[in-house]
């Protein structure tokens, strides 16, 4: 099965008011071709779910530049001052959710849990509204799970089935997005016609398209 | 030697040799620079290494960065995963010391350091996580902000965790944190006791065993 595809076939999934998860970390790890393409279709009122907000029109940044972005869920937004100007005026809603949680809700989201048991955020803010659990005499706070409707992410090396080897800092959320979206978009940077199966960091059957990078660039 | 430069020295001391760390960004990245030569530590990186060390600069790669966006490299026992195996060795107790900056510090070991309402809301990021995982979190800070005492009798922003913190380290002084009490273990050559306790506003008691730094 071959699922190289165009980015005008990409954007045929995209609609307005649909949830994205956006592989990376500080942009290392998010795919640049399929933020522009988002950007370019102009799709609007977008939850997006992220680790951190990028730099400023950079990353998925330029999701929440280009004024796409309704809601964001992250665990930090600090270097991104546009996000945080437009989280206090109101303009954008950004939930902050401690980074260990958020991974671990998007995994069970992918994986058939009803939610994790962590400790943290205990005694704080993040603990309002939400269920303590006592297990063997420990308390622990109910996470939910997080799927969307879509993950982009960038991959070092991937083949036509999808099978992806990502290398470096790039892997971080990633491979967990992938299993809690209905569909997964993946831009590769290098098309290999085989992937060592020892070295597949997101197995090909979670991959939906595969989007070979036309730029390479820096940061 | 700068303020900075002398908390950092002194965390270091606090490292000991096969430990995994996770230094917070800022100052506690200085801390690196002065781990003696016969400790051998391994750094950990929450967004996905262990075998951080800064960047080589032939060894360059946009794939590589520290959790701060930095291009940093990986020593030759490193290792690279994906955020929930990263967040597994903070939460499950398999990294041993955290250094972290703050706004606040409390006298119960409570820490704020992650917001101030309505003005800088940067997020928790791993922070949460680090406090209540690492067997041992040390708070590195210069001791004031602006003359104003950061180490309270109760912290007043948010907190990012409760009853955390075992050790505050200053440019002034070293604390352990006790039952509702710091301990004031050491004091800077260039300070005093008395400059220490009118700059803190916790409750201190001074050891017995009081040494310079």
């Amino acid at each position: 099965m071959i699922k190289i595809v165009e980015v005008d076939k990409f954007k045929e999934v995209l609609f307005d008011g649909m949830s994205i998860m956006v592989g990376g970390f500080m942009t290392v790890g998010t795919s640049k071709l399929l933020i522009d393409a988002i950007v370019e279709s102009g799709v609007k009122d977008l939850t997006l779910y992220c680790n951190d907000a990028g730099y400023e029109n950079e990353g998925i940044g330029r999701l929440i530049a280009s004024g796409q972005c309704k809601k964001l869920i992250a665990s930090h937004i600090g270097l991104n001052p546009q996000a945080q100007q437009l989280m206090n005026e109101n303009m954008m809603e950004v939930i902050l959710v401690p980074q260990g949680t958020l991974v671990e809700q998007i995994r069970a989201g992918g994986s058939g849990l009803g939610g994790v048991l962590t400790p943290t955020g205990l005694g704080t803010l993040v603990e309002e509204g939400k269920d303590i659990i006592n297990v063997d005499g420990k308390d622990y706070l109910l996470e939910k799970p997080l799927s969307a409707d879509l993950t982009i992410l960038e991959a070092y090396e991937a083949d036509s089935f999808g099978n992806a080897k990502l290398i470096g800092t790039t892997k971080n959320f990633s491979p967990l997005m992938a299993l809690a979206a209905k569909k997964v978009a993946i831009e590769v940077e290098n098309l290999r016609s085989v992937i060592d199966p020892n070295d597949v960091s997101i197995p090909g059957v979670l991959v939906d398209y595969v989007i070979r990078e036309d730029v390479v660039n820096g940061r | 030697m700068d303020a900075k430069e002398k908390i950092a020295r002194r965390v270091a001391l606090e490292l000991e040799d096969g430990q995994l760390v996770n230094l917070g960004i800022g100052l506690p990245t200085k801390v690196a620079q002065f781990i003696p030569d016969d400790v051998h530590i391994t750094l950990q990186s929450e967004n996905g290494m262990t075998g951080l060390k800064d960047l080589v600069p032939e060894e360059i790669s946009r794939h590589i960065v520290n959790a701060g966006g930095a291009f940093v490299s990986i020593d030759s026992q490193g290792a690279f995963f994906d955020s929930s195996i990263s967040f597994a060795l903070i939460r499950g107790g398999h990294v041993d010391v955290t250094v972290l900056g703050t706004l606040e510090v409390d006298q119960q070991g409570n820490i704020a350091n992650y917001m101030i309402p309505g003005k800088l809301v940067p997020g928790m990021g791993g922070a949460m996580d680090l406090v209540t995982g690492a067997k041992k979190v040390i708070v590195s800070m210069i001791h004031t902000s602006k003359g104003k005492p950061k180490i309270l009798k109760e912290c007043t922003l948010p907190l990012t965790g409760r009853n955390c913190v075992d050790k505050i380290i200053t440019e002034l002084a070293v604390f352990e944190v006790k039952d509702n009490h710091l301990l004031l273990c050491e004091v800077a050559e260039e300070s005093s006791v008395e400059e220490v306790l009118a700059l803190t506003e916790a409750d201190v008691i001074v050891s017995d065993n009081i040494k310079k730094f």
